[in-house]
């Protein structure tokens, strides 16, 4: 891999990693390796594979051949330490998934509260903290379905900031927003971006993967069919595949 | 339901309804024939003798009644909702003492005796009564709990005890069950008495039917909610205390308050048992004089009672978790 700098050890690594769901390979020999603080977008066409890719990096989703390790642990199905690894990696997901029964705030303290075991005094004051990194302070008291979908998304990516994560990944963040609120998401991950957090974005925004990345992978079919820097991306796409959704996407 | 912006004519306002109503009541009131009753005590200045007064007697004690049916009915349709739904009650309540007044019955046996036989059956048998359903309610609610996880778990050994228990005690009538345990036990070297017995089968009939309930009630919270907690890295039991459990409550409120009513009835099974509650003492007080529908009904106004009473908190409840989300 033109990327890898054997050097730096990889936040999370992929070794020929393998997923079927009953007869369907959803993931064909995967090989990856993420740096610290590495920016990666994920894209391809629907089914290609990506959300499966990234589940399968916080145990949403089981692999069945090959090794992934994050951190250094290796993920596999008799792990005892699996919610130690998932406290460290933050998942914001397309369809929010805030919890309807509390409020804002408490969505947000949740986490640190009730298993980094942190006082509620000062769960609350990062709670605060982060809603205003995010520009929402003011709707910390409401219940999630009193907000608009832009702002959800934001507290979502909040409430996985509380646990000060090491990786944050996102599946599609803003495909269920309404347009104009699509931005307002992306100025927060491009931050977030600033700030140094190592992310893998599944996305189709392409503005924002030329502006963030430093990988830009193409997946089709399960596989990763090309992956280059932004530039090369773009302007020198290798695959026929590659090209074809670029057209598609970009027109 | 959800009323619309738009509403339509009340079918009573409208002509054609009123008359396809007024004739069919006509023939049903011609049919069941009033003449011979307190109506056609009423008319006999216009129709004579009931006795004698014929075709011609009939169809005008049916007109007058469904005259004042049908006008009733039409009065009620002017007032505000809240009024008619008062009004009819009270029509109801009323139609339902004159059938309880219609059997004869002598009232004051229920409040004769030293101490009065209601007495006795509030003072006594009420207690018993709540005190079984409570009991048994508290016991039906753990074993929901543990049911519905064990039914939902992929431990082999839990879901097929749990589904074995459940399809067990939905499948036999509650009167066997209360038979079985109570005669069934002691075979088995264990003394069991009557009260403890009662409040087993109680427990674990319902128990089984909530189980259903509370396992539809976890299974309904969307997956997105499992996923987002297991991202954050929390264990299983605090995903289900603090995020699914919280969530199913107001889903399983409504459906485990009627299960609440229905057994608060099914207690009365347990009479079989010589348990001194309000079934049995209904029959046992009536028996001694032969009066056996006035105990009887004095059974099933207490337990309408207090159905109604369960009713109107189940609601507030309802309401209340409704607010919250
Ligand atoms: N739970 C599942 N069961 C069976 N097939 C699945 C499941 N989830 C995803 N798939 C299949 O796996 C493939 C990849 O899905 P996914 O990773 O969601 O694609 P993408 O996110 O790129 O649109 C698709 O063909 C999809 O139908
Ligand atoms: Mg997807």
């Amino acid at each position: 891999m033109a990327n890898n700098n054997s050097k730096v050890n990889p936040i999370i690594s992929l070794k020929n990693v393998s997923k079927w769901y009953d007869d369907f390979q959803a993931l064909k020999n995967i090989d990856l390796e993420i740096k610290l603080k590495e920016k990666i977008v994920i894209c391809g066409p629907s089914g290609s594979g990506k959300s499966t890719l990234i589940r399968c990096l916080n145990r949403l989703e089981a692999h069945q051949e090959g090794q992934i390790h994050v951190n250094g642990i290796e993920l596999h199905e008799k792990m005892k330490d699996i919610d130690t690894v998932r406290q460290d990696i933050g998942m914001v997901f397309q369809s929010f998934n805030l919890f309807p029964h509390l409020t804002v705030l408490e969505n947000c303290m949740a986490g640190p509260n009730w298993v980094r075991g942190i006082s509620e005094d000062e769960a609350k004051e990062r709670a605060m903290s982060l809603l205003e990194q995010v520009k929402i302070p003011e709707q910390a008291d409401k219940y999630p379905e009193q907000l608009s979908g832009g702002q959800q998304q934001r507290v979502a990516i909040a409430r996985s900031l509380c646990m000060q994560p090491k990786v944050m990944l996102f599946d599609e963040p803003t495909s269920a927003l309404d347009p104009e609120m699509v931005s307002e998401v992306l100025d927060t991950m491009v931050e977030l971006a600033k700030s140094g957090m190592t992310m893998i974005c599944v996305t189709h925004e392409m503005g924002f993967a030329r502006q963030v990345a430093d990988r830009i992978i193409f997946m089709d079919e399960g596989e990763i069919v090309e992956q280059n820097s932004p530039e090369e991306f773009f302007n020198n796409p290798k695959s026929d595949r590659t090209k074809g959704f670029l057209d598609q996407v970009l027109s | 339901m959800f009323v619309d912006t738009v509403v339509e004519d009340k079918a009573l306002h409208k002509p054609a309804f009123l008359a396809g109503l007024s004739i069919t009541v006509l023939a049903i009131f011609f049919a069941f024939n009033f003449t011979n009753t307190i109506f056609g005590e009423f008319l006999s200045p216009v129709i004579g003798n009931p006795e004698e007064s014929g075709f011609f007697g009939r169809l005008a004690v049916s007109f007058v009644l469904t005259i004042l049916f049908v006008g009733n009915l039409l009065l009620i349709s002017f007032a505000r909702l809240k009024i008619q739904i008062l009004i009819v009650w009270l029509e109801l309540f009323l139609l339902f003492l004159a059938f309880a007044y219609s059997f004869d019955l002598e009232i004051a046996y229920i409040f004769s005796g030293q101490p009065s036989k209601i007495g006795i059956m509030i003072s006594k048998g009420l207690f018993t009564t709540i005190y079984i359903s409570a009991v048994s309610i508290v016991i039906a609610t753990v074993i929901a709990i543990v049911g519905a996880i064990a039914k939902l778990s992929n431990n082999g050994f839990a879901y097929a005890i749990a589904s074995f228990y459940t399809s067990l005690f939905r499948g036999l009538p509650l009167l066997l069950q209360i038979y079985l345990i109570y005669m069934g036990l002691p075979q088995l070297g264990f003394m069991i008495d009557a009260i403890p017995s009662g409040i087993a089968a109680l427990s674990l009939c319902y128990g089984a039917y909530m189980t259903e309930i509370f396992r539809a009630g976890i299974q309904s919270i969307p997956r997105g909610q499992w996923e987002a907690s297991r991202a954050l890295g929390f264990p299983f039991r605090l995903i289900l205390r603090k995020i699914i459990l919280p969530q199913s409550i107001p889903l399983i409120i409504p459906p485990t308050g009627n299960q609440f009513i229905a057994m608060l009835k099914d207690s009365s099974l347990v009479s079989v048992l010589g348990i001194w509650e309000i079934m049995f003492l209904a029959k046992k007080l009536g028996a001694k004089d032969f009066n056996h529908l006035e105990m009887l009904l004095t059974a099933a106004m207490i337990y309408w009672i207090l159905t109604i009473i369960l009713e109107t908190i189940q609601a507030r409840i309802e309401r209340k978790y409704q607010q919250k989300t």
